[in-house]
């Protein structure tokens, strides 16, 4: 990644995703890494491919191109690892993206009522007007469902 | 930024026995706990009951265990699989549903479920306890009783056909130890 500093202003992360470029708050961002082997299994959650395997974690791959593009990648080289938040619980989801990253500092300026929920805001970065992301309503998530399709606990573990 | 950190580093190690096993290719496992046989289905073909609930096409038939009627779930209808030649029926504990599967794959030993991702958020929230690693592979570990739900089960208790005298002498099946 590449970083202009500009003071006063918010760090944000620039995604490609075909020939179209995203911003996500900086903070959200956890890593960028190469392609690794998907698992997929049955699932009923649309826009989810499977799951990757990254510091012993597995990770979920949220297709979110469709929903911004129209279309899926045809051809992608990282996966941006962003944290998604659920209620109180934050976990990791990857984003297959196209391009390389980069890191930028901007003004955002917010969303308005006309803008799709996935759209936090709006920066202006070298001429170019850039959707800010708000992955929690860009990403399927569990506080989507009814609570009675929610398990009580979520998070087992082997003790 | 604050991600749940993993709970195998919060916890002693436990490890649990899962089976492997097999429908249209795909792979998953299940503790070998709610197994409680494993029979071939040749085995069972004189003692299954055909049942027809039209909504219900993953329920096709029924074992008669004295007063116990145990349910067989095509594994591949209910996980949405291409349709698949079953060779296997896992009796499971504590429910009443059997599982046709095509084949078992292996015992393994489990020593971490990861809780299924919050983004997983339609019905594979019942299907599955979570996902295990298991040499560099990804396993969904089935819930045993996210087979059917409990409206799923009166509406099939509802279309049981009368009680007959199968008389079960199934062979080629193996009882797991509880």
């Amino acid at each position: 990644m590449t970083q202009s500093a500009e003071l006063g202003s918010q760090s944000f992360v620039l995604l490609r995703l075909g020939e179209r470029r995203f911003a996500v708050i900086a903070t959200q961002i956890s890593e960028l890494v190469a392609p690794s082997r998907i698992f997929r299994f049955p699932h009923r959650t649309p826009k989810l491919e499977g799951v990757i395997l990254r510091r012993g974690r597995i990770v979920p791959v949220c297709d979110v191109a469709e929903k911004l593009l129209g279309k899926g990648l045809t051809s992608r080289r990282f996966y941006l690892i962003a944290v998604r938040h659920y209620g109180e619980k934050s976990e990791w989801v990857a984003l297959p993206v196209t391009g390389d990253c980069e890191l930028i500092a901007a003004e955002m300026t917010g969303s308005g009522e006309a803008d799709a929920a996935h759209v936090a805001g709006w920066i202006s970065h070298n001429g170019e007007v850039i959707e800010v992301l708000n992955l929690d309503a860009l990403t399927p998530g569990a506080d989507a469902l009814p609570t009675s399709t929610i398990p009580a606990v979520v998070l087992e573990a082997l003790p | 930024m604050h991600v749940a950190t993993p709970p195998a580093a919060l916890h002693a190690a436990r490890t649990e026995q899962i089976i492997l096993f097999r429908v249209s290719g795909q792979l998953f496992g299940v503790s070998s706990a709610s197994v409680q046989e494993v029979r071939s289905v040749d085995s069972l073909s004189g003692a299954a009951t055909e049942i027809n609930q039209p909504t219900l096409r993953k329920v096709r038939h029924v074992l008669r265990r004295g007063d116990k009627v145990l349910y067989v779930i095509n594994a591949a209808v209910h996980f949405g699989l291409p349709a698949s030649s079953a060779g296997l029926i896992f009796v499971l504990r504590k429910t009443r549903t059997a599982l046709l599967v095509d084949g078992m794959d292996k015992m393994a030993t489990m020593t971490r479920l990861q809780a299924l991702p919050l983004a997983y958020c339609h019905e594979e929230r019942k299907w599955y306890r979570g996902l295990t690693a298991l040499d560099q592979n990804v396993i969904p570990v089935v819930n045993p009783e996210g087979f059917l739900t409990a409206d799923e089960f009166a509406l099939l208790d509802a279309s049981l056909p009368p009680l007959e005298t199968t008389g079960e002498t199934a062979n080629g099946g193996t009882e797991l130890p509880q």
